[in-house]
């Protein structure tokens, strides 16, 4: 265990400086790009813009700014180039409100996807089936940015069942919070639903046909005890790697799209805006982010992983 | 007399497939009284693991059509409600399935697996009491330091231990009928000479009917008290363990008992075997489902044969086969013991 732990540490301190290195690097080799005329504004002149960059050290080699900038990423004093606010402020302030997008989501396409996969899987060949196969290739293919759109105009819009875009933080109006997150929820969870769904139902099907399935049957279980305790129990195993993995993603600020169509102050957007402008600060600290929760759930994965299935012993 | 539990009359089982119908079991029909060891033998495909499954109501499914009639204590099995089936699985008909390995839940505890079971039909026992139970069971096939293993899953366990495992797993209600599907096929020559004791163990201390499946002849010897020989979906022949062993009446048997390597006599320059497959039951030949495989094979075998006694002297001893007794008894004899032909490829 302890092993494991000291492992998956390792791997995370390996992965945050690929990572770092990358980005910070992309932004060495873009040829318009100059953080000393952002820093400086439209209107200064050559020698501001040059005694700019040397006050923040662009004039320095690369190794030499990729130093300095972990080294304030790390003591928490990054700041932004464009506002010159701080960094990692910025995303305590706004990771709330990407936690209230992704985690509902997540739940939400979980227990449909189980549902829905438990369905196709019992009714496989059947109409029920064929009807959520084709509804799971739609939630597949339809990007995020036009669902997003299309549920704004059909709902908000033309019918006003929901809010038209915005957020409301749970601490001050839960009920407001949910209503106004609804349609987020669904813009992200549709696609994992549609893709997920498909994989358990492939899952249940190879795991039906299993002899300790037959067995179950045969010790006299119920139908229910059978499908619950033995076929669902050892279907859900890939489901759970994809979860981690994709939750992670999300919480990294993968929600860009969704968060920016329906203007919720959280992660995304901010990294969005940061993109936008060229702000090296704000994206290097988001790839981060994100490979951090990358590693965090991949560890998370396992450990449930092998609660749940006891064949697999944890090792690096 | 003892108490006759099942009552199995011309069951037939068909599947329909996208290639067509296959007709598994054609025609089957046997008894099995309390105390008593029939063994069902025959090729894969024969048809004697899906008579034994369909028992217990394994087989339904939308593309399964069933007749005939198989009773348990008088109860119709086929007919029977799956709420019905269900009390009967595991409680009154028990089965002990081929491969060990693939046949438990790979992620319960082995003492959660048969805990499982009894509390599926004493919905009354507190589990700590049928934990104790299963412990008791695991300690009564030979499974040492039990307490402790009934927590181990399935993967710690020997090949020979899972299948003790799943014997206890069947024996945990005292079923009545109890059904070993190639108990032994997956395992180390050694281990199937335990897990044999076993099944004789039982046989000797419970009362229960066992239904022993398989295509291994020399397991039954060791353990049958009567044996049906399954070809192709149908019984060919059908016998007290003696006169299928010194009087067999169908090719096939001999075919079966000419590929038994003895370790009395001196080993065989090749080993024997029976030419050809075994047909596809889609399309099986007319008549005789042995013909095409036979060595003996005539005129009158394009007609099937009925299953009836041919033996004057042994009124139940049933097969399936136009030749007349006599013939089958100069046949039979190859270089001195029984086989189907003499072996013609040269060593």
């Amino acid at each position: 265990m302890a092993r494991f732990a000291v492992r998956r540490f390792m791997s995370m301190l390996a992965l945050l400086f690929a990572t770092s290195v990358v980005v910070f690097g992309i932004f060495e080799i873009i040829p318009s790009y100059n953080p000393a005329r952002a820093i400086a504004g439209r209107n200064a002149n050559k020698t501001t813009v040059q005694e700019v960059s040397r006050k923040f050290g662009f004039d320095k080699p690369f190794y030499a700014q990729y130093a300095n900038t972990m080294k304030l990423i790390f003591t928490g004093q990054i700041v932004d180039y464009q506002d010159q606010l701080n960094v990692v402020d910025q995303f305590k302030q706004k990771f709330p409100a990407t936690l209230s997008l992704v985690i509902p989501a997540g739940i939400i396409w979980l227990i449909a996807a189980i549902v829905l996969g438990s369905v196709g899987a019992l009714k496989a060949g059947k109409f029920a089936d064929r009807a959520l196969m084709v509804m799971a290739i739609v939630g597949v293919s339809i990007p995020v940015f036009l669902l997003a759109a299309v549920l704004l105009y059909l709902l908000a819009y033309k019918t006003s069942v929901f809010p038209n875009t915005g957020y409301v933080s749970l601490t001050s109006s839960p009920a407001q919070w949910a209503y106004h997150l609804i349609l987020p929820w669904f813009s992200i969870a549709l696609l994992s639903i549609g893709f997920y769904s498909r994989v358990l139902r492939g899952n249940i099907l190879d795991m039906i046909n299993q002899d300790f399935v037959r067995t179950a049957r045969a010790k006299g279980l119920s139908q229910r005890d059978v499908f619950s305790r033995h076929v669902l129990r050892n279907s859900l195993m890939p489901i759970i790697t994809l979860f981690g993995l994709d939750f992670a993603t999300l919480l990294g600020g993968a929600t860009l799209v969704t968060e920016t169509v329906f203007n919720i102050p959280g992660i995304g957007q901010y990294e969005a805006a940061a993109i936008g402008n060229l702000d090296v600060p704000p994206i290097l600290v988001g790839a981060m982010f994100t490979a951090f929760f990358v590693v965090i759930f991949g560890a998370f994965c396992d450990l449930f992983y092998a609660l749940l299935d006891p064949r697999i012993r944890l090792s690096g | 007399m003892a108490e006759r539990l099942l009552e199995v009359d011309n069951l037939q089982v068909s599947f329909a497939t996208e290639d067509g119908v296959v007709r598994a079991v054609d025609g089957v029909s046997f008894t099995l009284d309390r105390g008593e060891v029939l063994a069902i033998v025959g090729e894969s495909g024969s048809g004697k693991s899906v008579t034994s499954m369909t028992l217990m109501g394994l087989t339904r499914g939308v593309n399964s059509r069933f007749g005939g009639s198989a009773k348990l204590k008088g109860k119709e099995l086929l007919s029977a409600s799956e709420e019905d089936l269900q009390k009967i699985r595991g409680a009154e008909i028990a089965m002990i399935f081929q491969d060990p390995i693939s046949s438990l839940s790979p992620v319960h505890r082995i003492g959660d697996q048969i805990v499982e079971q009894i509390r599926a039909h004493d919905k009354k026992i507190s589990k700590a009491a049928a934990f104790d139970r299963a412990v008791e069971l695991m300690e009564r096939v030979g499974i040492p330091h039990a307490r402790g293993r009934a927590r181990a899953y399935p993967h710690e366990f020997s090949g020979g231990m899972r299948q003790r495992a799943m014997i206890a797993m069947a024996l945990s209600l005292s079923p009545s009928v109890l059904i070993a599907d190639e108990p032994t096929t997956a395992l180390d020559v050694t281990i199937q000479a335990q897990i044999l004791d076993e099944v004789k163990d039982l046989k000797e201390h419970s009362d229960s009917g066992i239904i022993f499946v398989t295509h291994d002849l020399g397991v039954v010897a060791d353990i049958a008290d009567r044996v049906i020989v399954m070809y192709a979906g149908r019984v060919v022949e059908k016998g007290t363990l003696d006169e299928i062993f010194y009087d067999p009446q169908h090719p096939y048997t001999w075919g079966l008992l000419g590929s038994v390597t003895r370790m009395d006599r001196d080993p065989p320059k090749r080993l024997p075997s029976i030419p050809g497959l075994p047909p596809s039951l889609i399309n099986a030949p007319a008549g005789c489902h042995f013909r095409p495989r036979c060595p003996h094979e005539f005129d009158r075998c394009r007609e099937v044969p009925p299953l009836e006694a041919r033996v004057s002297e042994a009124p139940d001893h049933l097969d399936r086969c136009w030749l007349s007794v006599e013939d089958k008894r100069s046949r039979r004899e190859v270089e001195g013991r029984i086989g189907l032909v003499k072996d013609t490829v040269p060593a």
